[in-house]
């Protein structure tokens, strides 16, 4: 069968760029492909690992599942776009700083999901955070450290200075099989 | 990179164009909407379409109003997780919200939509796989094969229909439209479903599912509990959907619905029928939980996650957990579940 082309313009992270794409392609494959924009990781591409999430007029969504040729006119925010000139976004560094990232493939996917949950809610419970995460899978991290950090982001994005991630999220558990207590 | 098949891709803004567009190949046409179905199928290669109708474009087919009688109607791609943030579905069917909260991820329920819930394709081992796992074992019934793996010697598909809308908005009493080129038609939405793994919609192809009418839920006690093996993502193997009406001590009505226990939702008659004009006590709702796991159509099978006698006793112990929750008795045991709220305590 024929491939039907054709030329969208897409506004990703703030940007209108016209782009010429088969009609049949996903928006991850747009993004990847003719874009340039490799930070959108491919995993499953079933809707499955949610490691392809990106933002669609700020709700996260997996760019897997979704065509481009729907995204006219939609603003599309991808891991690239978080930075501000040379400053990380409060996620990306508390991630780097807590070592939430092992691989690091799933990152893209799960800052962006974070991202729009602190847009809605700037103090989120453990329990909101974990629900918000719910379609992200990490295979490395076991989840505490990207919980952790995300804790901390809030803190930061909510100007609250005092606010320390335990410490055995930076050292790890003191004594393996006990309870960690902040010493 | 997993991708699609080539198609041609249309964007109608009415549903009259939608339609004229569907009637000209209906065989070979698709309705899209939020995508998360049909798009992983078509990149399985399952499902597959020459062209493909996006329903998004359609404003008439979006959101969700109150008519005058007090009942909800909501649009077709309306996406899931904006009837789990409406303030009106949340007051009104809060056991809604839960089955709808439940489906898939956050992800997903922010392009997923209630009519793509309501007509997801059925689902099974043997046929939910890429397409070399399938052409490995000679493809089964549902595509291609001969033969249904679940059951060898049996003539018909068992592939399950595992949306968790449905036995929620079936136990509401939910009504849909269904348009096409030569007008439309609105029935219950229990009538919208077939008992066969491949045909399992009475909807033509030609035809768009485009409204839910849900009544008012007029005292309803309503609950819903669902089985699967995490607590996201998965596709449930078990959900139970129950709306009580009472008055004073006796039910007046009920409705006792499950899914994903067969090709089609199934509707508890026996346990109804043991309900009705009864009180809803430890010993009716014992007795309707056992009539409960012997429903005509309940009849889970080697095809989803879980053993099936499993699933089976679960039946029982889901209903009698419903019923129990909507009859206001405490929880007797320990039952895995999964929701907003955690484990029991």
């Amino acid at each position: 069968m024929s491939q039907q082309s054709t030329t969208r313009t897409l506004r990703v992270n703030g940007e209108p760029q016209q782009v010429a794409f088969a009609v049949h392609h996903s928006l991850l494959e747009v993004l990847r492909e003719e874009l340039g924009l490799t930070g959108t990781k491919h995993g499953c591409e079933l809707g499955e690992c949610g490691t392809c999430t990106v933002l669609i007029d700020g709700k996260p969504v997996l760019s897997c599942l979704e065509l481009a040729a729907e995204c006219e006119g939609r603003s599309i925010e991808t891991v690239e776009g978080m930075m501000q000139g040379n400053q990380l976004h409060p996620l990306q560094s508390c991630f780097a700083d807590l070592g939430a990232a092992q691989c690091g493939y799933c990152t893209p996917g799960i800052l962006l999901a974070a991202q729009a949950l602190l847009a809605e809610n700037d103090s989120p419970t453990r329990d909101q955070i974990v629900e918000a995460l719910s379609g992200n899978l990490c295979r490395c991290t076991g989840y505490h450290k990207i919980l952790e950090a995300i804790e901390w982001a809030a803190a930061r994005l909510r100007g609250d200075d005092q606010y320390q991630p335990p410490n055995s999220a930076i050292y790890g558990d003191p004594v393996p099989g006990k309870q960690a207590k902040d010493v | 990179m997993l991708r699609l098949p080539a198609f041609t891709f249309h964007q109608p803004e009415t549903i009259e164009e939608a339609v004229a567009l569907l009637a000209t190949d209906p065989a070979h046409t698709r309705v899209v909407a939020g995508g998360t179905d049909l798009f992983p199928n078509m990149k399985r290669r399952h499902q597959g379409a020459e062209s493909v109708v996006s329903l998004r474009g359609i404003d008439a087919l979006h959101g969700i109003t109150e008519s005058k009688d007090g009942s909800v109607i909501i649009g077709a791609t309306t996406t899931l997780d904006a009837i789990t943030r409406d303030e009106q579905i949340q007051q009104k069917y809060p056991s809604l919200v839960t089955a709808v909260a439940s489906i898939s991820s956050p992800v997903l329920r922010n392009a997923g939509t209630i009519g793509g819930n309501l007509c997801l394709d059925t689902r099974c081992t043997y046929y939910n796989q890429n397409e070399e796992w399938r052409r490995s074992i000679d493809y089964c019934m549902k595509e291609q094969g001969d033969i249904c793996w679940v059951a060898p010697s049996s003539p018909r598909c068992w592939a399950v229909s595992s949306g968790d809308s449905v036995p929620m908005l079936c136990a509401l009493g939910a009504e849909i439209t269904l348009v096409s080129s030569e007008g439309e038609r609105t029935l219950p939405l229990a009538e919208l479903f077939r008992d066969d793994g491949i045909d399992y919609l009475s909807k033509r192809p030609d035809e768009i599912l485009t409204t839910i009418r849900i009544p008012s839920p007029s005292g309803a006690r309503t609950g819903f509990w669902k089985l699967r093996r995490r607590g996201s993502i998965d596709f449930g193997v078990l959900s139970v959907a129950v709306s009580g009406w009472c008055n004073g001590n006796t039910t007046d009505r009920i409705e006792i619905w499950l899914g994903s226990v067969g090709s089609t939702p199934v509707r508890c008659t026996a346990s109804i029928a043991a309900l009705i004009g009864k009180p809803l006590d430890d010993e009716t709702i014992a007795a309707a939980a056992a009539l409960a796991r012997k429903s005509a159509g309940a009849n889970p099978l080697g095809n989803t996650d879980f053993v099936p006698q499993w699933r089976g006793k679960m039946i029982e112990k889901y209903v009698e957990a419903v019923l129990r929750e909507v009859a206001g008795l405490p929880r007797q045991r320990m039952v895995p579940r999964h929701g907003s709220e955690k484990w029991p305590s």
